[in-house]
Formats: structure tokens, C-alpha cells, sequence
């Protein structure tokens, strides 16, 4: 029976206007593209033209908007300390594009951006070079006080700088992998539940338990709805540790 | 990650896929898309993040602003009304009491003189019903007297009455007395 099933075909970018070439590269305009204004549009749509009345008693779309407002916020003031609010323009953007993005992917026949690893990492590169920047420009050498932790003997501490280190270059790499294979994963995971489905239909007698993995893409459909929203919470959370190092370094 | 061919088998309906362009890659790690994407992210990015920084995120501190004053100058309003309204309820209070013990003095006041007159009342009636008594008295006294002495003349008659049946004389007045007065003084 041999039933074939493309799940990584989702993925895919098809241009759509295409701008012809850099060095090699086709510049298109790919879906991915329509689909990263899009949510731009949408988030504009929420928190502009949704708070354009400034209503005292907001509305329901105002609400939602302020909701996030005070939900990133509160995020990035626990989790960067005072000072902080510098970043919230950023933490704001990079949450509500991150979750726009992921839950704008569960849409049937939607392209999920963020299951292209270019798009995460650069994402995620754009928190590190801030924490670098910012960090030495707020702290000039202090900020390589991030690497010495306090209160470590001193035989021990090649061995923790060198790790602090390696952590610290490991971190955009584990920001971007972390939000990449998670939309990834669960979109091919719900192509394959959902492709056995027919495969058991067409398969004669087996069709009988074809509701079973039904069930189960439904159960994984609402499990991807929640990685959705989550790991773009936690796309924001972890920026915001990371920026409470540019902000802090003398932890 | 290389995908085999599609749509070589030969009982391929039930899954549509259309033949493919991205020739068995897999997508998120084909490095000659990663400029374009680059590309419309910075854009697409840096469009959100201008219009988050410089509209949307003031304009919602703002509104919050606006609602913590908001809600800060109604609650100072509230709290002056409510010692207000504290006072206003002590003023009656007070009032209400003076009002209470003003009524309680002048009832005591009204018991007091009506007790008053009820007393003089009630003496005036008692002395005259003394006088009535002791007239009485005096009219019992006199008319016992009186007829303590009806007595001896009955008592004498009797006795000559007594005498002549017994006798067939009469006895003197004398005597009677002498006997009369033997009696008296026996008993």
C-alpha cells in the first residue's frame, strides 16, 4: 500500500513575484513574505486601529490589546528587573510577531514562517546583538563581567568562564532551534496523523479505525495551538532573561 | 533529509501532492532562499517594531495612564464623599440625641409637676376626709353618751315597774337612785 504522503511539502516558499537575483539568490516575494505582513497587518489592526479611540472603558478588541500590553510587560519586568522598559518596544514586536506568525501557521493550508530556521535565528540573533550592543554601551568592559560570575574561587574560574561562554554563544542557537523544531515538528506531525486518515479509507477493512488517528490530529491539532502560543511566550521570556544581562551584568 | 520522488506510485489518489519544484531539498535548510527571507523579515520586522515604538505602544501606556488618574481621582472623590456622608450621619446623630434627651426632660418635667399636683390633691382630700371622720366620731361619741343616759331612765322605770308588781307599792325616787347607783358602780 503504498500511500504517499509529502508532510515537509507545507513548507515549501512559492514566490510570487519574484525581483529577480542577488549573487545566486532569487529576491521573490515568497507566501513566506505575504504572510509576515500580514501579521504585521494584524498586529497593527489590534493594537493601532483597535486603541483609536482611546476609550477610558476599552472595548473588546482595546482590551485584548492592553491584555498583551500588561502580559509582556509584566514578563519583561520580572524577568529583566528595572530598566527594562527600554526593550519593551522589542519584546513586544518579536512576541506578538512570533505569535501572530505561529498561530497564523495552524490556519489550514497556512505557511507557519516560523518553521523556516532563518526566520528564528535571525530572530533570535537580533536579541543577542542587542544584548551585546546595548550591554557594551551601557557597561563598556563591565559588561564582560557577565562571563565571571561572583563568588567562584579563583582555581575554579577558567573552567566557569569557559562555560559561561559557551553558554552564552549556545543561547541564540537553543532561542532559535527551540521555536523552529517546535512549529516544525508539529506541523509535520498533523500532516502525517492527518494523511492516515484517507490511507486507512482507501486501505478496504482498515478503514474501520481510521477515526482513531482523527481523534488524534484533533487531540494534536489544540496541542499545537498551545505550543503556539507557549513557545512564543517563551521566545519573549528567554529575550528577556537574556537582555536582563546587558542590563545587569554583575549577576 | 532528501525526500524520495513523488508521485511515482502508481495507486497515488488519495494524497494529492503536486509535483514539487523544490526537487527532494528540504525546505527550511535551502540556503538560497535565506537572503530573500532575510530580506522580508528586516522589512516586515523593522515596520512592526516602527510601529509599535512610535504608535502602538505609547498610545496603550497612555490609555493605562489615563485610566490609573482616572480611577485614582474617583476613588479620592469617593473617599471625601464618604466622610462627608460620615458627617452628615454624626450631625444627625448628635441632633437625634439632643432631640431624645430634650423630650426626656420635658416628660420628666410634665411627671414632676403632675405628681405635684396629684399630691396636693390627694392631701387636700385626705385632710377633709379626716375632719369628715373625727365630725363623725364626735356625732357617735355624743349620740353614745346620750344614749347611755336614756339608759338609766329606762332602767329605773323598769325597776319601780318591777318593785310595785312585787311589792304593790310604789318605791320612792330615792331609793331607786341609791339602788340604781349600787348597780352601776357593782359593775
Amino acid at each position: 500500500m503504498a500511500v504517499k504522503m509529502d508532510p515537509i511539502h507545507q513548507f515549501e516558499l512559492k514566490p510570487l513575484v519574484s525581483f529577480g537575483h542577488i549573487g545566486g539568490q532569487e529576491i521573490a516575494f515568497t507566501q513566506s513574505a505575504l504572510y509576515m505582513f500580514a501579521a504585521v497587518g494584524i498586529i497593527a489592526l489590534l493594537t493601532i486601529v483597535a486603541t483609536a479611540n482611546r476609550s477610558v472603558v476599552p472595548g473588546r478588541m482595546q482590551s485584548v490589546a492592553e491584555m498583551f500590553y500588561e502580559f509582556i510587560g509584566s514578563t519583561l519586568r520580572q524577568s529583566a528587573g528595572h530598566g527594562s522598559e527600554r526593550f519593551m518596544p522589542l519584546i513586544f514586536s518579536l512576541f506578538m510577531f512570533v505569535l501572530v506568525l505561529n498561530m497564523l501557521g495552524m490556519v489550514p493550508y497556512a505557511f507557519a514562517v516560523t518553521s523556516h530556521i532563518i526566520v528564528t535565528f535571525a530572530l533570535a540573533l537580533l536579541v543577542i546583538t542587542t544584548v551585546i550592543v546595548y550591554g557594551f554601551m551601557a557597561h563598556g568592559t563591565g559588561f564582560l563581567k557577565v562571563f565571571v560570575p561572583s563568588g567562584v574561587p579563583g582555581w575554579l574560574m577558567p573552567m566557569i568562564v569557559a562555560i559561561e561562554i559557551v553558554s552564552f554563544i549556545s543561547r541564540p542557537i537553543s532561542l532559535a532551534v527551540r521555536l523552529f523544531a517546535n512549529v516544525l515538528a508539529g506541523h509535520i506531525a498533523l500532516k502525517i496523523f492527518a494523511g492516515f486518515v484517507p490511507a486507512l479509507l482507501a486501505a478496504g477493512a482498515w478503514g474501520v479505525i481510521s477515526p482513531l488517528p482523527l481523534a488524534l490530529s484533533v487531540a494534536v491539532t489544540a496541542l499545537e495551538f498551545l505550543v503556539a502560543g507557549l513557545q512564543a511566550y517563551v521566545f519573549a521570556t528567554l529575550a528577556s532573561i537574556y537582555l536582563s544581562d546587558a542590563l545587569h551584568p554583575g549577576h | 533529509m532528501a525526500q524520495p520522488a513523488q508521485n511515482t506510485a502508481p495507486n497515488d489518489a488519495i494524497v494529492q501532492v503536486p509535483p514539487s519544484e523544490h526537487g527532494g531539498g528540504f525546505p527550511p535548510f535551502e540556503s538560497h532562499t535565506f537572503l530573500a527571507q532575510l530580506i522580508w523579515l528586516a522589512l516586515a520586522f523593522g515596520l512592526l517594531y516602527y510601529l509599535m515604538d512610535k504608535v502602538a505602544l505609547p498610545r496603550i501606556q497612555g490609555i493605562l495612564n489615563d485610566r490609573a488618574n482616572r480611577l485614582s481621582k474617583d476613588l479620592d472623590e469617593a473617599h471625601r464623599m464618604k466622610a462627608e456622608a460620615e458627617a452628615a450621619g454624626a450631625a444627625y446623630e448628635k441632633s437625634l440625641n439632643d432631640a431624645q434627651g430634650k423630650a426626656r426632660a420635658i416628660a420628666q418635667e410634665t411627671r414632676n409637676s403632675l405628681s405635684q399636683e396629684t399630691d396636693a390633691k390627694r392631701k387636700a382630700l385626705e385632710g377633709e376626709l379626716n375632719a369628715r371622720i373625727a365630725d363623725s366620731e364626735a356625732t357617735i361619741r355624743s349620740r353614745s353618751a346620750e344614749a347611755m343616759g336614756n339608759v338609766r331612765g329606762i332602767a329605773s322605770e323598769t325597776a319601780a315597774a318591777i318593785v310595785e308588781r312585787l311589792t304593790g307599792q310604789t318605791p320612792d325616787q330615792a331609793s331607786l337612785d341609791r339602788a340604781l347607783d349600787k348597780a352601776a358602780t357593782a359593775h
